[in-house]
């Protein structure tokens, strides 16, 4: 029997990962993350979920510890935020290039100097390159839901790949929501047993990642290209069958709301991505067709779901809460990378940078800034631009 | 058959596991320890290795050296793996396999060292062996916290190490784990024994093996037994093991515990390049630190 409880995005992340039945779990502590693990703990200890804890003395060994558990055959688990997930950056590529699958969930807090452990997503951008499946939850529902489908999904022969799921720290990590939690027997027969590429358990010889020259190491690489690309077929299928059998569907990489005939789609990841939606329901009201779309799935990059619901707007508007210094935000780049791919005649691409280091933003500021933006298009802005807004109360 | 042409008691044939044709020096003592291990454990081990001169031995993708499984990891992450891989596989309910962190000393006494701590603290199951070149010889004969007083290195070019070399073995018996020994690659049957009782004790156990490299100590390969000998002969580098709360110093330093007994130091000093420069106050200084680590020992017999 499905069942219906109040849980932060922290509880509702260890709730998932205990109906995946993880064997091993690694983790150390820092905030806003650590009630994950804390929650997970009091479940192996209690005789609730039957899985070896190793309480590692550092992030890099905490991942490091996965991966070879990993290696050896067992389904495994850890979490971690900003300074934590740099400090395993080394192992976070390691697992990747090996092909290794394993679930992580980033409770994101912006990166420090100063100390600071309000959220933004630039601890999550920052493993772009990784060769991890990235996904970004909005509520606590979802960070639920995410986090069961990144074991399905790590684990599908096409993809093989580690996937991370994101959520904001504090926002959603300790607030609590309703979150619905599907019958154990159901995910059982559902996710199944753990399968990956290889399995190194001593019982015969075998090696994995020698010095390897490199055009065999292009190949490797290359082969994680193409994984990325499988999955998105996967992660579609996933959410779909997810739907079916526990009754919500996302809409696979990207979730619309109000896209249809919008002439402008504002785009943002996230849990901000509500405030958002608040905004742009006030603006339809007001009379503009304007849509929002949210990115779920920031690697691999969606570009075409969004080509789809982009071609045919005026402007779009790329709100980042994440900066790359010296440049604009992540996923305005990505974005535009990705459609230039399909068409010579960009819409008017905005992007606007805020809510760094946790600075609120809310559905009032978002509709303040639409408005504005929607009125300079409207009045003849000719191309895109970047703005880094400092909102201050 | 007479009972006399049975094979010798060894486990494993190490040439059936450690294969001929790898890319070490001429003289490395790393294929020596390779293969006293592998008569231990054969191919049911599992080493985890991190960067280091071993990780370039053992050979190019898609060959393999050794007829184990190997799994290549980050610098500083030997212990964590290896600790992952000993409880996946307590969770799978296989038991006949071991777990080996292998590493250098830079991989252990540097980089790796807090990652050791925290396995050995945990008490892990698994074996932690640093074999000790004293330096980073995979990136070039660089200084480590391991390199002893007074050795050229390319990071200490001129002066030579104004320290002395860090105590691991030490480090690991402040840690309470169920068996920590040192060794070396000139003392391979006694390698052998401390492998063979280790590896019945359930927990963390450490072995530190002393092993001069040729390449980067500046001396003759074929000298690379010798002076692994001479290392304790001269009292310099001692063998002993400790469990169970005591230090039990094995056969061949034993003798040495009379200090009239061991070699001058400058036997073992005048083979290697690397001491080339030494001033006779360093060489004051190495016999001050060997007289203290004996000293040490005692207390702990
Ligand atoms: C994080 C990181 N820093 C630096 C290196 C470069 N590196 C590779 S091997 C090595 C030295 C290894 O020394 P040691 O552990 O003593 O092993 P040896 O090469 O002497 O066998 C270094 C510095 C690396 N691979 N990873
Ligand atoms: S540098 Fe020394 S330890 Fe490394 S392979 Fe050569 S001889 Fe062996
Ligand atoms: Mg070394």
């Amino acid at each position: 029997m499905s069942k219906k409880i109040a849980l932060t995005g922290n509880y509702a992340i260890a709730y998932a990962v205990k109906l995946a039945k993880p064997d091993v779990i690694a983790a150390y502590p820092i905030t806003p993350q650590s009630p994950i693990v804390e929650k997970l703990a009091e479940m192996i200890e209690s005789g609730e979920l039957k899985a070896s804890m190793i309480r590692v003395e550092s992030e890099h060994s905490a991942l490091a510890a996965c991966f070879g558990a990993a290696v050896a055959g067992a389904r495994v688990f850890t979490a971690t935020s900003s300074q934590g997930l740099l400090y395993m950056h080394e192992v976070v590529h390691w697992a990747s290039r090996a092909r290794i699958p394993m679930v992580m969930a980033v409770v994101s807090r912006t990166i420090n100097t100063p100390w600071n452990i309000w959220p933004d997503h630039s601890d999550f951008v920052d493993q772009r390159d990784t060769g991890w499946i990235m996904a970004y939850a909005m509520d606590n529902q979802e960070a639920f839901d995410l986090t069961l489908q990144a074991f399905k999904i790590s684990e599908d022969p096409s993809v093989y790949l580690p996937v991370m799921v994101g959520i904001e720290g504090f926002i959603l990590s300790h607030t609590a929501m309703p979150v619905e939690i599907p019958d154990e027997k159901l995910v059982d027969d559902w996710l199944g047993e753990r399968t990956q590429p290889y399995v190194i358990d001593g019982l015969e010889p075998k090696g994995l990642g020698p010095l390897t020259l490199p055009e065999d190491t292009e190949d490797i690489f290359y082969g994680i290209q193409l994984a990325m690309e499988n999955s998105k077929r996967v992660i579609k299928s996933v959410d779909s069958e997810y739907g079916k059998l526990f009754g919500r569907e996302y809409g696979g990489l990207i979730s619309c709301y109000y896209c249809n005939n919008a002439k402008y789609i504002a785009i943002a990841l996230g849990s901000w991505t509500g405030d958002l939606i608040e905004a742009v329901n006030t603006l339809r009201e007001e009379g503009y067709p304007i849509g929002v779309i949210r990115v779920r799935f920031y690697r691999p990059f969606p570009r075409e779901d969004l080509w789809e619901v982009l071609r045919g707007a005026k402007g779009v508007f790329v709100f980042d809460r994440a900066i790359s210094f010296g440049a604009w935000g992540p996923l305005f780049t990505d974005l535009v990378a990705g459609l230039i791919q399909y068409t010579n005649k960009l819409p008017i691409i905005v992007n606007i940078v805020a809510g760094i280091a946790g600075v609120h933003v809310s559905a009032e500021d978002f509709h303040n800034m639409l408005l504005s933006l929607i009125n300079r298009v409207e009045s003849g802005l000719e191309h895109g631009y970047f703005d880094w807004v400092r909102i201050r109360r | 058959m007479s009972e006399s042409q049975v094979k010798p008691p060894l486990p494993y044939s190490a040439r059936d596991v450690v294969l001929p044709g790898d890319a070490s020096c001429h003289g490395c003592p790393i294929p020596i320890a390779l293969k006293v291990l592998s008569a231990v454990f054969g191919e049911k081990m599992i080493l985890v290795i991190p960067a280091c001169c071993t990780s370039v031995i053992v050979g190019t993708y898609p060959g393999q050296s050794l007829k184990a499984s190997i799994i290549h990891v980050p610098f500083a992450s030997a212990a964590a793996v290896a600790s992952g891989v000993a409880q996946a596989l307590k969770m799978r309910g296989i038991s006949d396999v071991q777990v080996v962190a292998w590493a250098g000393d830079g991989g252990t006494a540097d980089i790796g060292m807090a990652t050791v701590s925290g396995a050995a603290e945990r008490n892990e199951d698994i074996f932690y062996i640093m074999y000790d070149n004293e330096a980073y010889m995979n990136t070039g004969i660089q200084r480590s916290s391991s390199t002893p007083r007074g050795a050229w290195t390319t990071t200490t070019p001129i002066l030579g190490k104004g320290e002395n070399k860090k105590d691991v073995a030490k480090v690991l018996i402040a840690h309470n784990v169920p068996y920590v020994a040192t060794a070396s690659i000139g003392y391979p049957h006694d390698l052998y024994s401390k492998l063979q009782r280790a590896k019945n004790i359930h927990g963390f156990k450490y072995i530190q093996i002393h092993a001069p490299c040729p390449t980067g100590w500046r001396f003759d390969p074929k000298y690379t037994v010798k002076i692994a000998k001479l290392a304790v002969e001269t009292g310099f580098w001692i063998l002993y093991e400790y469990y169970n709360g005591k230090l039990i110093i094995s056969g061949p330093s034993r003798p040495l515990l009379d200090s009239s007994k061991r070699k001058p130091i400058e036997e073992y000093l005048k083979l290697q390049g690397r001491f080339r420069t030494i001033t006779p106050e360093i060489i004051n200084s190495i016999n001050e630190y060997i007289e203290s680590n004996w000293s040490w020992i005692k207390k702990l017999m």
